[in-house]
């Protein structure tokens, strides 16, 4: 079965091909640009700052907010402009997988805005966005546990493979983004989408984490290309 | 069991070493562990590992000088923006005592002054003072942000960084703990001291940074100076060479030993701030010298560079309105909504 070749020619556990910059912004605090595949994401992280919404405020700890947002011309079809209950939800589910790495009880009552722009979508945004957001966020000097790394496993034409381009999460039967903390191997975000059974949700659980190993080595190359000194 | 050597580069998560050493500043204990948890360089002393950050914000810390830009006036005070996420208030009478007089004729919004942080409350709201030789509003200049972690970098060694641009560029420079740093001096050498500034933050990490500066200046300068001078200049640099050498040598054995005398008490409370600060302490010290004897020394020096270059400051009082209006432009650096779209635009 893992002999099989994909639509694009990728095999069973191949990812698509990622490039990965820190520090792209020159007004951002961090800022990271990421491209798998066709997607291409920019990410903005400002803070901590003093915060300007008072009912937010954490009087022990900082707190983060996150915006995901598609532009208009990032898909085929034309996307209309604004938040709507897909980009809320990955905004939310964003936070939500970075949250547990930071580590802002230095910086009470601050807060830490990430923005992240798709700028061309072709399947697997949310993941590329976290991956996209921890690199920005440790660029932006943010104290973090580990950098928080996304990837998807799914299931096409019967098969379970790894990082689904557009076209297979279309037409696939399902999809199971996750991110992971890498040192520890920690699940902080945990989505699926279509039938599994339970073997083949296991199996898809432990490709994605492979993929996501793959995905922080390359992060990690990102960061240190752009500061060491070498 | 160690995994980094001093001075490495190291990304948050990354394990340092093992149980037998001490997690300092930048660091965090996990299962035994000691990992980063920010993107810098590793700092190693007497089995005490801190990661001295790359970028950081400026928390206010009591004691620090900071340069502030009066953001509001209310009441009985003035809402200071500090360049930090925590705001900075001076209250009325820190300015003047008891009397009532009315606030914005004595600071306006968007003055910007230079204070002290004396004292720093639970939710980490500076509150600022004036009390202090040097302190007060400045006139004129720009102002250069740099990262706050870099100040020391930027100061150098008992102030060798910051007198040599001072010398070359005749410009005053006051360096305050936030990462604001105010310039004044000729227009062209504000410019350039701001550049030298920037460059500084850049290559904060690299070594022989001070040389490498010195060239640079001296190679920006060059056109305005008689060839004479750069020549000796030139021939001035490599003993200088040697001795910043011996000075990190010096710089690094005086601080293992302090390291020595405080370790007692840092195993206690390794939370407790003080220790990543030793070195900005230093340089806070610097710069209130500095700041003080510069209102003083100033004429004098003025006096002397005149001989020299007699051009330089005929024309400051025309520079000085000019100066002005930089200084609204330059004080932006809050505003960062601008520039998001430049890269979209670029790629």
């Amino acid at each position: 079965m893992s002999e099989m070749i994909r639509e694009d020619g990728r095999k069973y556990n191949e990812l698509r091909p990622i490039k990965i910059e820190a520090g792209v912004l020159e007004r951002a605090d961090g800022s990271a640009y990421l491209e798998v595949g066709g997607n291409k994401i920019l990410v903005a992280v400002y803070g901590p700052r003093e915060s300007y919404i008072r009912r937010l405020l954490e009087p022990n700890t900082g707190v983060i907010r996150c915006r995901y947002n598609m532009a208009p011309f990032s898909v085929d079809d034309r996307k209309r402009p604004g938040p709507d209950r897909r980009s809320s939800e990955i905004s939310k589910i964003t936070a939500d997988a970075l949250r547990p790495a930071l580590m802002l009880e230095n910086y009470p009552r601050s807060m830490v805005d990430i923005y992240i722009e798709v700028i061309e979508a072709e399947g697997g945004t949310r993941c590329a966005g976290i991956t996209a957001a921890s690199v920005a966020l440790v660029d932006a000097g943010v104290p973090m546990k580990d950098i928080v790394v996304g990837c998807a496993a799914g299931k096409v034409n019967d098969e379970v493979v790894l990082d689904l381009s557009e076209v297979e999460d279309k037409e696939g039967q399902a999809d199971v983004p996750i991110a992971i903390m890498p040192r520890t191997g920690e699940i902080t975000l945990l989505q699926s989408d279509g039938d599994l059974t339970e073997e083949e949700f296991q199996k898809a659980i432990d490709l994605a984490m492979e993929g996501c190993m793959k995905v922080s080595e390359l992060q990690k190359e990102a960061l240190m290309k752009k500061y060491s000194t070498e | 069991m160690i995994y980094v050597e001093d001075k490495n580069l190291v990304i948050p998560g990354q394990i340092l070493a093992d149980d037998d050493y001490y997690p300092g500043r930048g660091t965090f204990k996990e299962d035994g562990k000691i990992c980063s948890s920010l993107i810098g360089l590793v700092s190693l002393r007497n089995k005490k590992i801190r990661v001295i950050p790359l970028k950081s914000k400026y928390v206010p810390k009591k004691g620090d000088v900071v340069i502030g830009k009066i953001n509001d006036v209310r009441f009985s005070m003035w809402d200071v923006d500090i360049n930090s996420p925590y705001s900075g208030i001076l209250p009325a009478f820190e300015v003047f005592g008891r009397d009532k007089k009315e606030l914005n004729k004595v600071y306006d919004v968007g003055d910007v002054l230079f204070l002290r942080v004396i004292d720093v409350d639970e939710v980490k709201k500076a509150k600022l003072g004036l009390k202090g030789r040097g302190l007060g509003k400045f006139k004129g200049g720009i102002i250069v942000d740099i990262s706050p972690t870099k100040v020391p970098r930027l100061i150098g060694k008992k102030g060798s960084m910051i007198n040599m641009i001072k010398n070359k560029t005749n410009c005053k420079i006051v360096v305050g703990q936030n990462g604001l740093v105010w310039v004044k001096g000729d227009e062209d050498m504000e410019q350039l001291t701001r550049e030298i500034i920037h460059t500084i933050e850049v290559e904060a990490h690299t070594s022989g940074l001070t040389n490498k500066i010195k060239n640079k200046l001296c190679l920006a300068i060059d056109g305005e100076l008689p060839v004479e001078e750069t020549e000796e200049e030139f021939v001035l640099e490599k003993p200088k060479l040697q001795n910043f050498k011996e000075e990190l040598e010096e710089e690094e054995r005086a601080e293992a030993e302090a390291k020595l005398k405080d370790e007692s008490e840092e195993i206690q409370e390794a939370e407790v701030e003080s220790e990543s600060d030793d070195v900005e302490e230093d340089a806070e010290e610097e710069i209130e010298v500095e700041s003080e004897s510069d209102d003083v020394e100033d004429e004098a020096e003025e006096e002397k560079e005149t001989e020299d270059k007699p051009n330089f400051y005929d024309v400051i009082e025309e520079l000085k309105k000019k100066n002005q209006n930089k200084k609204d432009k330059n004080l932006s650096y809050s505003d960062n909504s601008k520039n998001n779209s430049f890269i979209l635009n670029n790629r």
